[in-house]
């Protein structure tokens, strides 16, 4: 009876022909497809405006599907690439990984699942913002907190405390190898920061090396495109870590600090070991180079690298021009530029110091005795300000200023004179290197200090980095910024101040500068002794002007053709800051390509 | 005597998956049987050495078609007890939920899948029909139906959608209803007891002999062996739960069991919804930086868990880089779907080896890896 029962139990199941089934049915699932879930990880969109091209996503992605694709149409610009991402669907696994690791958040995916197609070319598709069906499907699968997989946070840098206004200590403590590891770690490895960079430096290369721990690779990228690597990385403006794409959501890589940890921590044996690697028999001619700095330096290196001999004549008694008499010690000590240098000396660099191009020897013998030269000489002198008062005796300009002190820490020089009460008019870097040293010579000689400092530009758009004012209000300096001088004000033949005028606007309707004030809201800045440091600029008495003829210099810039080559001297090359402005690695650039062009001219002139 | 030989699968309405078995036959009883793997073959153990930490996460779920989530679990297992990483309270449960919900899917399917051998096809409409219904609340939590690529080292990959454990309570709530439907429709039906009944067995000596972990054992030797019990992970051990077990493993046997873990699954699930905290964070870092340079440190584990076959395992060796360096998979069902076929399915009769495919519960890939 029982078995009889089970027997005729499945009759039960004909209740269901009544009801609803929970199929879908075919014609619904075209004319009327059901709507995936909010998260449904479907085919992606691209917001265009939003992706910068990094290839993130074609990194992580676990099957190739992802390949990055040039579009013609798009322009490159700092900090974006002209590629955009496109999908194989025949191989992607629709993980959403890509989406989850998009710096920009400009990779989703949309809740649609159907593509039905007998062209095979159409399941591969560069997808933007409109989808593979061009059809604006709802938004699915997003990134959000809990699936990020980049890391946005920076390894905080260690400094100083505010006691290190006391003597020149170097402020900033550099990382540790675990802090180094762990910072190298974030890279994302999209290399836009090469394009960024003047130099193009192999950044992601010698992140990586660091992230294997391969130091001694790690300098082997490094010299590729820059042999001041010591100097960059401590005052490099460091414009790679403003194009950084982690920076679109997060914090940039901080790729000048993890340069400095490659070059303080490399064993010393491989560290020469990787610089001279490069190096080769001086057998294709004689290159003399004016002007040691960094583009002069940079140029003699590559030089030797590409088998020349190099002469460097430097007016001074040590070479490395702005590195050794302008950076302050506090930023940059002189460990680290010496060992830049003497790395480049080591390559077989002969230095002439002490030789001032123009008076101790002229161009024209260079010319005679070298196959071509390379002229780097710098910004060398302080731009003046003309302002009733500035022939006083009490008024001092940055670049003797910071030189003197640079040999005064050397034991070369005596102390520079300074008073009590100072003030320095700039708003630049260079104007808080002169407001901050001042504030450590004050102490050193008066056990206390008062620098007090004048711009035209207002706090917020102040040319000088936020970490120079951050650090120099720590360290006690007062600033007027927004305020123009008017004059320095002199009682007795003695200075006792400088008239500041608060600042309307910079530049004229033409945009040409012309600051203009309003005289009503004006005050005098207490001082003894004032600092100008609003410019600096090239001196050219050096060449004659038989040579000057042939030459375009445009505001004090001399304008080249690719590689350095002044067009009308073609034995004359020049690079640095009287071709591109004051930038060092913009000077390391310039004396790489010029090394470059020069080895071109001399091997064309073979021929 | 005359032999023929017979190929059931890999393409075979009575075969789980890409699977052959060459089957050489006197008759209608099998006098040899050759299983034949490899269709499945991807060579996952060795892609997962070329693949990033997370990048696998893309690829392991597809070892076990219809449970992929417990792939997911052991890799993040393993990964989080060799990075010594403590997941996040709220992670656990959402962890739980997905894999009870992806055992009821496994089950249901297995308890259809005896329609197919058997000719009641109604049942295996239905649990097909049912398992959509789950994958539909899946699609709702992951963003996708089968490859859910949900749990991830250091906890799971999102926050549950608003309102979705009330819509698991409804899906329970139906099942609990359902599924005595099924048991009506086959398991207490005489001709399945027939095929079924005191037929396909497995002894306990053969169950030591090949290794078979889960619902056979456990229906053999009448032992509570089940890792959520003997080795709780995620929050097993604060949910209570009862392990069906039987001392004579006939086919049978086997599909009540299967039946009764069933309820089981949706106890826990309750159990899961009610406990679940409200609050919380659900991932946490296994490694510092950006997921293309995940590490893991250097050191080797065998994370396992219960699947819905037996003991499932990752035995995951890393050398500290971005990549596993070996990676081996203990397939729950390696034993009776390989070993056991070869020794044991021989003096069966030719109907019978599908019927061994489904009560013993094999799922091919696992094999093939």
């Amino acid at each position: 009876m029982n078995e009889r029962k089970s027997f005729f139990a499945p009759v039960k199941a004909w209740k269901y022909l009544l009801r609803r089934p929970v199929t879908i049915l075919k014609k619904d699932i075209f004319e009327n497809p059901r709507e995936g879930s909010d998260m449904y990880r479907g085919f992606h969109q691209n917001d265009w405006d939003k992706c910068v091209g990094c290839g993130t996503c074609e990194s992580i992605c676990p099957t190739n599907a992802i390949s990055m694709v040039e579009i013609a149409s798009l322009e490159i610009e700092d900090g974006k690439k002209n590629e955009r991402p496109g999908f194989d669907y025949g191989r992607c696994s629709f993980c959403a990984l890509c989406v989850d690791i998009c710096v920009s958040d400009s990779l989703k995916m949309s809740k649609e699942y159907l593509h039905l197609s007998k062209d095979a070319e159409s399941f591969y598709f560069i997808p933007d913002i409109n989808g593979i069906h061009n059809n604006k499907a709802k938004q699915g699968y997003v990134r959000d907190e809990t699936s990020e997989l980049l890391d946005l946070v920076r390894v905080k840098m260690e400094h100083e405390d505010v006691s290190r206004k006391n003597s020149f200590i170097e402020i900033v403590k550099g990382y540790s190898m675990e802090m180094a590891l762990a910072e190298s770690a974030r890279c994302v490895e999209c290399g836009i920061c090469t394009d960024t960079c003047p130099a193009h430096m192999n950044i992601p290369e010698y992140i990586r090396s660091i992230y294997e721990n391969d130091l001694k690779g790690a300098i082997t990228h490094l010299y590729k495109t820059n042999p001041l690597s010591n100097v960059c990385g401590r005052i490099c403006t460091h414009l790679c870590e403003g194009a950084c794409s982690l920076a679109i959501r997060g914090e940039a890589i901080s790729i000048r600090w993890l340069k400095r940890y490659i070059v303080d921590n490399t064993p010393m044996e491989d560290y020469e070991e990787a610089v001279l690697s490069f190096v080769t028999e001086p057998v294709n001619g004689k290159v003399g180079i004016v002007g040691s700095g960094p583009s002069g330096l940079s140029a003699a290196y590559y030089l030797r690298t590409l088998g020349y001999e190099v002469d460097v004549y430097e007016q001074r008694a040590i070479p490395g021009g702005v590195i050794s008499y302008g950076g302050p010690e506090y930023r940059l000590p002189e460990a680290s530029v010496q060992k830049d240098i003497s790395m480049i000396e080591k390559t077989g660099v002969n230095f002439i110091t002490n030789t001032k191009v123009g008076t101790d020897i002229t161009l024209a013998q260079l010319e005679e005795k070298y196959d071509a030269v390379f002229l780097g000489i710098g910004f060398s002198l302080s731009r003046k300000l003309n302002i009733p008062g500035n022939d006083h005796g009490d008024v001092e300009y940055a670049i003797p200023f910071l030189a003197q002190t640079r040999d005064y820490l050397r034991d070369v020089s005596k102390m520079p004179d300074i008073h009590e009460k100072v003030v320095v008019i700039g708003g630049g870097n260079v104007a808080f290197d002169v407001a901050r040293t001042l504030l450590r010579l004050q102490i050193e000689k008066y056990g206390k200090a008062d620098v007090k400092m004048a711009s035209l530009e207002h706090r917020d758009i102040l040319p000088a980095d936020l970490e120079e004012l951050e650090e120099g209000e720590e360290e006690g300096i007062i600033g007027s910024f927004g305020y123009g001088p008017e004059e320095i004000v002199i009682k007795n033949n003695k200075i006792v101040g400088l008239k500041v005028n608060k600042v309307l606007s910079i530049f004229d309707e033409d945009n040409n500068f012309n600051p203009s004030y309003d005289k009503s809201d004006s005050h005098v800045i207490e001082a003894t002794q004032v600092y100008i440091s609003t410019g600096q600029m090239p001196e050219y008495d050096m060449i004659t002007d038989e040579i000057k003829e042939k030459m375009e210099i445009v505001r004090g810039k001399i304008i080249t053709a690719e590689n350095g080559q002044i067009v009308n001297v073609p034995w004359l090359f020049a690079g640095g800051d009287i071709v591109r402005g004051p930038d060092i690695i913009n000077g390391v650039a310039n004396g790489h390509d010029s090394a470059v062009g020069i080895d071109k001219y001399l091997q064309s002139k073979k021929k | 005597m005359k032999e023929v030989k017979l190929f059931l699968g890999p393409q075979h309405p009575g075969m789980h998956g890409n699977y052959s078995v060459h089957m050489y036959v006197d008759g209608d009883i099998i006098k040899k049987a050759r299983p034949t793997p490899g269709f499945l073959h991807r060579g996952f153990e060795k892609l997962m050495e070329r693949r990033l930490w997370m990048g696998n996460l893309a690829l392991i779920p597809r070892i076990c078609v219809v449970e992929p989530d417990i792939n997911e679990m052991v890799y993040a297992q393993g990964i989080e007890t060799l990075a010594n990483v403590e997941v996040p309270e709220k992670a656990h449960w959402i962890r739980m939920l997905i894999l009870e919900m992806a055992r009821l899917a496994i089950h249901i399917m297995g308890l259809g899948g005896i329609g197919g051998p058997t000719g009641m096809y109604t049942i295996t409409y239905w649990a097909i029909a049912q398992r959509d219904l789950i994958l539909d609340l899946f699609e709702e939590i992951t963003g996708a139906r089968v490859y859910h690529m949900y749990i991830v080292p250091g906890g799971v990959r999102k926050q549950l959608p608003v309102g979705i454990l009330d819509k698991v309570s409804k899906l329970l709530d139906e099942l609990d209803v359902k599924i005595p439907e099924y048991k009506e429709l086959a398991l207490k039906h005489p001709i399945i007891h027939k095929r079924i009944k005191d037929n396909i067995m497995l002894p306990a000596d053969v169950v030591w002999e090949l290794g078979v972990t889960g619902i056979g054992m456990r229906s053999a030797i009448g032992k509570e062996y089940d890792l959520r019990k003997v080795q709780p992970y995620a929050r097993y051990d604060q949910v209570e739960f009862d392990v069906p077990i039987a001392n004579y493993s006939d086919g049978l046997t086997r599909m009540n069991t299967k039946y009764k873990e069933i309820f089981q699954s949706i106890r826990i699930l309750r159990q899961v919804i009610e406990k679940m905290p409200k609050e919380g964070e659900v991932r946490t870092r296994v490694s510092t930086g950006s997921a293309l340079r995940w590490t893991v440190p250097a050191g080797m584990v065998y994370s396992a868990i219960e699947s819905s076959r037996g003991e499932y395992g990752y035995f995951i060796v890393s050398d500290g880089k971005e990549m596993p360096y070996r990676i081996a998979v203990r397939g729950a069902s390696f034993p009776q779907g390989l070993l056991g076929i070869e020794k044991y399915l021989v003096g069966h009769r030719i109907d019978d080896a599908s019927l061994w495919m489904d009560t013993m519960g094999v799922c091919s890939p696992e094999i093939d890896r």
